[in-house]
């Protein structure tokens, strides 16, 4: 699904990310983890076309997307959310997701000025497909609330839900669970794993060790911008580097 | 965005109350000063497209209100054009500078866009003071003839004029309406949002911007050409950043980022303007201060404010609805229990 050869970052004499090497397998839950600092978002940029990488490649889906700007990569199907999600708190929750689904519409300046029946089509289009991703994350109780009024963890399905209306086939999440309380966790949890259940492949940042080795398939372990292991969460768990990088002595005994 | 069954009596009394204007107003100078106000609102709506609604504050708007004036001026005063095509080619040439403009400051993003824009339009004033060849220089454009009678319509008097320029504000507002409430206007918005989220939601940021500077400096131009038509006499000054800022503060008080906000502002503030007159220079004593409580206390402007309060009383109203709804259902099964 995603296949990262050799990728390296440097920012003037930083290495943010150091010839990184591995794949990501389609319809399933991949978790990238490290000490902060040690390059996941970085990671992430250079995948969604944010940075283009000092060297290596990125080949998603059988196609070379290296170098490419993040609208073209998102209109390949790569999707993502930020730690945290600029929303237009002055519009409603429906309203901010409207926009979600314009990559996949044609329809132009002059279909706008003309009101087209296109035009009508793809609006109407955007429209049904934000209702169908605040159904999905099980936001639609709020779809006509200000966007100001809503929750911390409805603000995190809210970017969930943006992300799958670009009808995205790999989803980066970054802290999809930061900020939010252990319940809370655990309905994210779910609803990451409901996004797999309906054929979407994931890949995930986390610090919350117990909802990453509960959760993830695959998991990759980045310090100082290197993968110094990757591998199942019993691999991981066990591995003695991750456990001196990262987990810590008391996370392996425990 | 918000309810729009509410909002079309509304709009239709507004037309009404604009239509009898004329016939209700104690002079001409009345008359005269609303249709100015309109020519400011058409260009503080097109200002408010890229920086209410997109984001981007550009602080050159009264430069490419001044191309347009100037295109007017120079070609119907030296070149003998017909006023309506003047007219039309004010439009394009502000565009036209507007999208070589755009592509080139558009490439700063925050403040360093805005410091660039503030620079375009100091050189867009100096290039029309020092080309006395070509703008008159200081001394300006005189005589500009009015805009030519269409048919049996002529634009010889403040009356016509004032229906005449209430005409292009109202197809400039409903053209707006059109892209802001569009599947465009919501790229628009997606940008001022967050351009990182704009752009993983696969917007093509450059050209979606330049987009958006072009059409607001063809309302620029579209007002300047109205503007020489009907004050007849232009000068440099008219591309000062202090027209950028007056255009700034009529969207701040009408409502940031919302269709009709700049009208409002620009009618609010032209006649408060207007009516604080006898005091002349002190009058910014009274003007300043209440700009400043209304930015406090009023930060969504006027308009902003009123449809924000509407947007949470229909999702409070939907939440009385669906609670009374669940109400209602657990007492049905209450009594079929029982």
């Amino acid at each position: 699904m995603l296949e990262i050869q050799g990728l390296t970052k440097r920012f003037g004499g930083l290495t943010a990310v150091r010839d990184v090497t591995t794949t990501f397998e389609k319809n399933r839950i991949n978790a990238i983890i490290g000490p902060n600092g040690a390059g996941k978002t970085t990671f992430f940029n250079l995948v969604s076309g944010y940075h283009k990488p000092t060297t290596g490649r990125i080949i998603f889906d059988g196609q070379d997307v290296t170098g490419l700007r993040p609208d073209q990569v998102a209109k390949l199907g790569v999707a993502r959310t930020f730690q945290s999600t600029t929303l237009f708190d002055k519009a409603t929750v429906l309203d901010n997701l409207i926009v979600g689904h314009r990559l996949r519409t044609a329809s132009t300046f002059w279909d706008v000025i003309l009101g087209t029946r296109r035009l009508k089509e793809d609006e109407h289009r955007c429209r049904a497909k934000a209702e169908e991703v605040l159904d999905f994350v099980g936001l639609s109780p709020v779809a006509h609330h200000l966007a100001a009024d809503i929750s911390q963890e409805e603000r995190k399905r809210v970017a969930f839900a943006l992300a799958l209306a670009t009808d995205p086939k790999i989803v980066l999440l970054d802290e999809p669970a930061g900020g939010v309380n252990p319940e809370e966790t655990l309905g994210l949890a779910e609803l990451i794993r409901k996004m797999i259940r309906k054929g979407l492949t994931v890949c995930l940042i986390e610090h919350k060790m117990d909802m990453i080795m509960s959760l993830a398939d695959k998991i990759v372990v980045l310090d100082h911008g290197e993968m110094i292991a990757q591998g199942t969460p019993a691999q991981i768990r066990s591995d003695q580097r991750v456990i001196e990088a990262y987990l810590g002595a008391d996370y392996a005994a425990a | 965005m918000t309810s729009k069954t509410l909002q079309k009596p509304l709009l239709a009394i507004l037309l009404v109350l604009a239509i009898v204007f004329p016939m209700v107003a104690a002079n001409d100078y009345y008359i005269y000063v609303m249709s100015l106000a309109y020519i400011m609102a058409i260009a503080a709506v097109g200002l408010n497209l890229i920086l209410g609604y997109t984001g981007q504050l550009n602080l050159a708007h009264a430069g490419f209100m001044a191309i347009g004036a100037y295109t007017v001026g120079i070609l119907t005063v030296d070149y003998g054009v017909p006023y309506w095509i003047a007219f039309v080619v004010a439009g394009i040439v502000s565009a036209v500078i507007g999208f070589f403009a755009g592509l080139l400051s558009l490439r700063l993003k925050g403040h360093f866009f805005s410091i660039f824009t503030l620079c375009v339009g100091f050189m867009i004033y100096l290039v029309i003071e020092k080309s006395d060849a070509l703008t008159h220089g200081t001394v300006g454009i005189i005589d500009i003839p009015a805009p030519t009678g269409i048919g049996p319509i002529r634009f010889d008097n403040t009356w016509s004029q004032y229906y005449l320029v209430l005409f292009f504000l109202v197809v400039s507002l409903w053209l707006m309406s059109r892209i802001v409430h569009s599947l465009l206007g919501r790229a628009f918005v997606a940008i001022r949002n967050g351009e990182d989220l704009a752009e993983t939601l696969g917007i093509n940021l450059m050209r979606t911007k330049v987009l958006a500077f072009v059409l607001s400096t063809f309302y620029a131009g579209m007002a300047g050409a109205l503007y020489a038509g009907f004050v007849r006499f232009i000068g440099p000054a008219m591309a000062l950043e202090s027209h950028t800022f007056d255009m700034i503060a009529f969207i701040l008080v009408g409502g940031i980022g919302t269709l009709f906000g700049p009208l409002l502002g620009a009618i609010l503030l032209t006649w408060l303007t207007q009516s604080l007159q006898f005091l002349q220079d002190f009058r910014m004593i009274v003007f300043g201060p209440l700009l400043i409580l209304l930015v406090m206390f009023f930060p969504q402007g006027l308009i902003g404010y009123w449809r924000e309060r509407q947007v949470r009383r229909a999702a409070a109203s939907m939440q009385d609805r669906r609670l009374q709804r669940s109400v209602i259902g657990s007492q049905q099964e209450v009594s079929t229990n029982a």
